[in-house]
């Protein structure tokens, strides 16, 4: 039979086997040499003093105890900033507006422009915003608040898409048991849409603990200590562009410190994907 | 074995009228004790049935008695899916279909598959017809161009769609939709057509005209059918062959010409099926 | 909304003084000197981002073609989270192994090392997960029924996913495709950390460039008055790309969605 197949087709097919494995084994070897090199280099570095000691030297030595600190503290003041509003404009969006309204519509349009906008524009605004016209100045409010509104789009979404995912006859039911539509909301749907907004403020963390280009001219450098919320405070991602690009001799602290970065970026990503997997289990058994 | 039609040669074409193929039966497709497992459960077993050339040959029975597994075990389908095994032995002609080293590309083409739902691709009309011929070679534009005049006048489609046959296949009516998969199928020059319930996601009137086609079908190619509608089978089947669940399995309870099979069951379970249905 | 109201006034000094056209003629971007030239970078943006959407966009389809159609389960399950994972690692880090890594090799080619090749080298890496997720998301939705059909006509594997895969997740792909251009567009630290940042329009793949993001993400921190002010006009072209690019993904998917599907008869090499 085989002769009957023509030439060019089987050639082609080969070909293409070719190719395929060959794009996956180059994006593959590719990525295995970047982890690789970076948890090589990082992982002899990483210790118990490394994560709460102090930097010295610039960072040259010592660790990196005040600016996982800082990070947190941005982290804290974006979340509590921007989860009411997420949430809020989620609700207003899924319950309050028709999906051809001219709000909804322009909301909707313009979030999505909004999750598309580079992060150094972002920053751009922060620094105008809060650090100059509010009086901020560079500090982990600042930055916390530019943060915010970076990780607000996802936010939005992704908790938008968890109140439409509850089916419709809930709203019903609570309407035929003549609930006014606040009780509806806060009683039925929040619960219901726990886990989209969960998915939701994973990724959104991710995306904020990533974030090096919007705090570099919000939250600032200054790698002590932070004392107040308006002090300056050095993001962990802050700390390696500043170790690589600036410090000469930081690189292996560098790296250690980008290791530590993509643990946690790991466990927050394993935990939105597994917040997923169980969110919609439990969906599963109360529906 | 007779060699495959070369799909760039002269368009060889039979005259459709050709009825005596039929009568005097010449066997085409040997099935020898074929069975197949999903993971571990039986979809159908011990299977043995020989289908004639240039016959319509009905297969009939309950839901989930295994005739579309069975159908697909006949162009080697069954190889898309994941812990599918197949045992027994298939010839046609002279050709071993579960052999390893059979050509399955070659085997599709000589084989041509109906689905239940028809399923153009989401291309244009021409394109749905273009794209398989050029895959397997066919690459003298007026040979095409001719080829899907041909085929869409032997399912009678041409002068519906002659106009636009650059919009989409998507947009057409579900029974032109079915009518154009059958013109795919059939601009391959196939010899054997399966065809999987090829009328039941229509409404009756399309159902009729792919019937109607069908029939016109008949001794062109050798063609197994698979249908829930009885008196369908009757009405253009040559032979039937009735598949029943026993034991948890798929079995072939009996197989015969429609007539017999229809008018004096020979297996009390037939008997009942076929009056059941008429009933 | 308050953000682009901010830009823009944040702007319009600038733009009040020194005119929108001097952005594009002026001979060079010295900003002490009163000298705005943006071309330099905006190509730099462009070409990095030409560059590194040309090389990801067919690596990631074909990513998400090898562990849909071609890989082995055992295999394509791993490089799944494979991609996933690197699609969560930060630009930082990205930036820092190009730095390290990647920007001495090139500077053994073809000193001095950091180059648009090298932003082009680690944006099409940072790249790459976008275009593969979502490449491998729109596979999943081709409808089992046309693999099915086409499979049963004969086809190879490489003719179905040609001829029918591929234009069954256009809309998909192409998504993908526009994500992918605004990330690359929007990078600023591994572009920062690799290109060099020498403000010229680049004459080969081994000149240094600086493109936009980065050229706010230097200067801001010393910028005052009208130097401030380019930089915020310079974060409004950035917004405006992306705009359009939104803008005009929206309007090509709807054509292709609801205009007569008149690619047809499109010869494949």
């Amino acid at each position: 039979m085989a002769q009957t197949l023509s030439r060019p087709q089987n050639l082609r097919e080969w070909f293409a086997v070719a190719l395929v494995w060959g794009a996956a084994a180059l994006v593959t070897a590719v990525f295995c040499w970047l982890l690789g090199d970076i948890v090589w280099h990082g992982l002899s570095h990483i210790s118990w003093t490394f994560l709460t000691a102090p930097p010295e030297n610039a960072g040259r030595r010592g660790g990196i105890g005040p600016i996982l600190v800082s990070t947190c503290l941005i982290l804290g003041v974006c979340l509590t900033v921007s989860l009411p509003i997420g949430i809020g404009t989620a609700v207003l969006l899924a319950e309050f507006t028709s999906d051809h309204s001219l709000f909804g519509r322009i909301t909707r349009r313009s979030l999505d422009v909004l999750a598309g906008v580079p992060s150094i524009v972002f920053g751009l605004f922060g620094n105008a915003f809060f650090c100059k016209t509010l009086g901020l100045g560079f500090s982990i409010l600042s930055g916390g608040l530019t943060l915010a509104c970076m990780v607000l789009p996802i936010l939005i979404r992704s908790t938008e898409e968890g109140f439409r995912a509850v089916p419709t006859s809930y709203r019903l039911s609570t309407a035929a048991l003549g609930l006014s539509r606040t009780t509806t909301i806060v009683h039925i749907l929040l619960p219901a849409a726990v886990p989209g907004l969960l998915v939701g403020l994973v990724l959104g963390v991710g995306r904020a603990i990533a974030e090096t280009a919007a705090l570099i001219f919000t939250s600032g450098y200054v790698d002590r200590m932070p004392e107040s919320l308006l002090d300056s405070g050095r993001a962990l991602s802050i700390h390696i562009f500043d170790l690589s690009m600036n410090v000469s001799g930081g690189d292996a602290n560098a790296y250690a410190s980008a290791l530590v970065l993509v643990i946690l970026l790991l466990a927050i990503n394993g935990t939105a994907s597994w917040l997923a997997t169980y969110g919609l289990q439990r969906k599963a058994v109360t529906v | 074995m007779t060699p495959v039609e070369p799909i760039t040669g002269p368009r060889a074409r039979h005259p459709l009228e050709e009825r005596s193929v039929c009568q005097g039966p010449q066997s085409l497709i040997e099935i020898d004790r074929l069975s197949l497992y999903y993971v571990d459960k039986p979809a159908f077993q011990d299977v043995t049935l020989s289908i004639n050339k240039g016959c319509i040959t009905a297969l009939v029975g309950p839901s989930g008695c295994g005739k579309t597994s069975f159908l697909t075990c006949l162009n080697r389908l069954t190889d898309l899916i994941a812990g599918c095994r197949v045992s027994g032995r298939i010839m046609i002609d002279d050709l071993d279909v579960m052999a390893p080293d059979t050509d399955v590309i070659q085997l599709r083409r000589r084989i041509g598959m109906i689905f239940q739902k028809p399923n153009p691709f989401p291309l244009t009309i021409r394109r749905n017809l273009v794209f398989p011929l050029r895959e397997h070679g066919l690459r003298d534009r007026g040979q095409i161009a001719q080829t899907i005049e041909t085929t869409l006048r032997d399912v009678g489609l041409w002068d519906e769609v002659k106009d636009r046959l650059d919009s989409p296949a998507l947009a057409l009516s579900g029974g032109q939709q079915q009518r154009l998969c059958i013109a795919r199928a059939l601009a391959l020059l196939p010899e054997v057509l399966l065809m999987d319930e090829p009328c039941s996601a229509l409404d009756p009137l399309s159902s009729g005209v792919v019937e109607d086609l069908i029939v016109s079908l008949r001794s062109r190619y050798t063609i197994l059918i698979v249908t829930h509608n009885l008196t369908q089978a009757r009405r253009i089947a040559d032979h039937a062959a009735l598949f029943w669940v026993q034991n948890g399995a798929g079995r072939l309870i009996e197989v015969g010409t429609a007539k017999q099979i229809f008018e004096e069951p020979r297996d009390p379970l037939t008997a009942a099926y076929v009056s059941g249905m008429r009933g | 909304m308050l953000i682009v109201v901010f830009l823009i006034s944040e702007a319009l000094p600038v733009l009040r003084h020194v005119g929108l056209l001097r952005f594009f003629t002026d001979p060079s971007w010295h900003p002490a000197e009163g000298l705005y030239n943006l071309t330099p970078m905006l190509w730099g943006t462009l070409f990095a981002t030409t560059g590194s959407v040309l090389i990801a966009t067919p690596l990631g389809i074909l990513s998400a073609v090898f562990c849909h159609y071609y890989a082995p389960p055992v295999l394509a399950r791993p490089y799944r989270h494979l991609i996933e994972l690197l699609a969560g690692i930060p630009s930082v880090v990205y930036g820092l192994w190009g730095l390290v890594v990647l920007v001495p090799l090139i500077a053994e080619v073809q000193p001095p090392g950091p180059s648009l090749l090298a932003g082009i080298l680690i944006l099409t890496i940072m790249i790459l997960p976008t275009i593969a997720l979502m490449a491998d998301a729109s596979f999943t939705n081709v409808p089992q029924q046309y693999l099915r059909g086409a499979a049963a006509l004969g086809l190879t594997r490489w003719a179905i996913i040609r001829g029918v895969v591929f234009p069954a997740s256009k809309s998909g792909l192409f998504t993908g495709v526009i994500l992918e251009t605004g990330r690359a567009i929007g990078e600023t630290m591994a572009i920062l950390m690799v290109c060099g940042n020498v403000v010229q329009t680049p004459s080969s793949v081994f000149d240094p460039i600086r493109t936009l993001t980065a050229n706010i993400a230097l200067e801001m921190a010393y910028a005052l008055g009208d130097h401030r002010a380019a930089l915020f006009a310079s974060g409004v072209v950035l917004m405006a790309m992306i705009v359009a690019l939104v803008v005009s993904a929206e309007w090509i998917s709807r054509e292709r969605l609801y205009g007569s599907d008149s690619e047809q008869t499109t010869e494949s090499p």
